[in-house]
């Protein structure tokens, strides 16, 4: 019997979205997000450090519609990776590990990380 | 690394339609999932328009009626059809769950059937669990012990040692966690999977078993337990209401407590 030409069941392409799994990727997804943003965050320090002139054009740079955009996600992605690491200690440490406790503690996080976005934005503008 | 994209000869193509009866008034679309191993062909997507006035309440009653009135050559395993032998288990509807306890009315709309998703598939909605099975005879699934056994009867526990067990025995390796789990599916030959590591965590608290530094030696890999990372899609889908994912925790749990942190 050939068994090496087996087809793949479908996983990713049928697999219902949902909370748990969604939120999880997020997780990951907003770390790699935070990692770009220390790059930008120390070419920022950099061009402080090199005078008023460079200092100016990163700000600028930082000003325009795609560069607030950035900002906007990484402040997201800050809160969410933040709150949602907190989760996953409070799992590790083997506490709301019920389908009740990952849900109430998921939507904790997505509300309070929208909330904690909107006040540090808030503030700014 | 991790392929997202379906391999090649994986991909889903359109298949045949077989229309309700004439005259069916309260008819139900069911698309389901089919792979025949000796055409050569991909596999592909039958849709079966169904009367629900001649059909069971159970998603397992619709798939036997097809295959029983329909369409003969539909391949599936199924035994018990009241949710204890784990036979009967696919993605139904996005999540998986065994055919026999879905009740065809929690769906809305179309009624989609896949086989448990990243498995090998033999044809139709039928995987190949034989990897699933070799890792759960890995654990060594059996009371390991080094103190002779009573003459006169057998290893006693007490009512309270009992159950610690308790939301472990049930577990009917239907395999619906392990295949709902995208650790297990990018790393399922190396990571154990939550349906075997639940398994392992109930020899673990087992009172009679006196294996337990082994058991824990056997897991303390990288890729056999951590590739846990409580993802929570396997408690989200057990049919039976368990909960593997709190099972790895306290396994994890085990491991630092016996390193004294």
């Amino acid at each position: 019997m050939v068994t090496d030409n087996r087809p793949l069941s479908p996983h990713l392409q049928v697999y219902r979205p949902q909370l748990t799994s969604v939120m999880s990727i997020s997780h990951r997804i907003s770390g790699i997000l935070l990692s770009l943003g220390m790059v930008v965050v120390v070419l920022w320090v950099l061009a402080l450090a090199s005078g008023p002139e460079a200092f100016e054009r990163i700000n600028s740079l930082l000003a325009t519609p795609i560069g607030l955009v950035a900002m906007l996600v990484w402040t997201f992605s800050l809160f969410y990776h933040l709150l949602n690491g907190i989760r996953h200690l409070l799992w590790d440490a083997g506490w709301l590990l019920d389908l009740r406790g990952a849900y109430a503690s998921g939507w904790i996080v997505l509300v309070a990380s929208v909330v904690m976005t909107a006040v540090v934005w808030g503030g700014l503008l | 690394m991790a392929q997202f994209r379906l391999p090649k000869n994986s991909r889903i193509t359109k298949g045949k339609h077989f229309p309700a009866p004439e005259g069916a008034k309260n008819v139900k679309t069911f698309r389901i999932y089919r792979y025949e191993p000796d055409s050569g062909e991909n596999p592909r997507m039958d849709t079966y328009d169904i009367d629900l006035d001649d059909c069971g309440p159970m998603v397992l009653d619709a798939v036997i009626k097809i295959k029983n009135d329909i369409d003969p050559t539909l391949t599936f395993r199924r035994s018990c059809r009241e949710g204890i032998c784990g036979s009967c288990a696919f993605n139904i509807d996005g999540t998986n769950t065994l055919a026999c306890t879905k009740g065809i009315d929690e769906v809305k709309g179309e009624v989609r059937i896949y086989p448990l998703p990243h498995m090998p598939v033999v044809k139709d909605l039928v995987p190949d669990l034989t990897h699933f099975y070799a890792q759960y005879a890995s654990i060594r699934p059996w009371l390991r012990t080094q103190s002779p056994a009573p003459p006169d009867k057998e290893r006693l526990q007490s009512p309270e040692d009992r159950k610690h067990i308790d939301g472990l025995y049930e577990c009917i390796l239907c395999a619906c966690c392990s295949t709902a789990c995208p650790s297990y599916w990018w790393n399922g030959e190396r990571y154990l999977g939550p349906a075997i590591l639940l398994q392992a965590y109930r020899w673990l608290v087992d009172s009679r078993d006196e294996a337990t530094g082994e058991r824990l030696d056997e897991l303390e890999d990288p890729f056999r337990l951590y590739r846990c990372h409580t993802i929570m899609n396997c408690t989200k889908t057990c049919p039976k209401g368990l909960n593997p994912a709190k099972a790895i925790a306290e396994i994890k749990k085990m491991m630092l407590a016996r390193r004294g942190l």
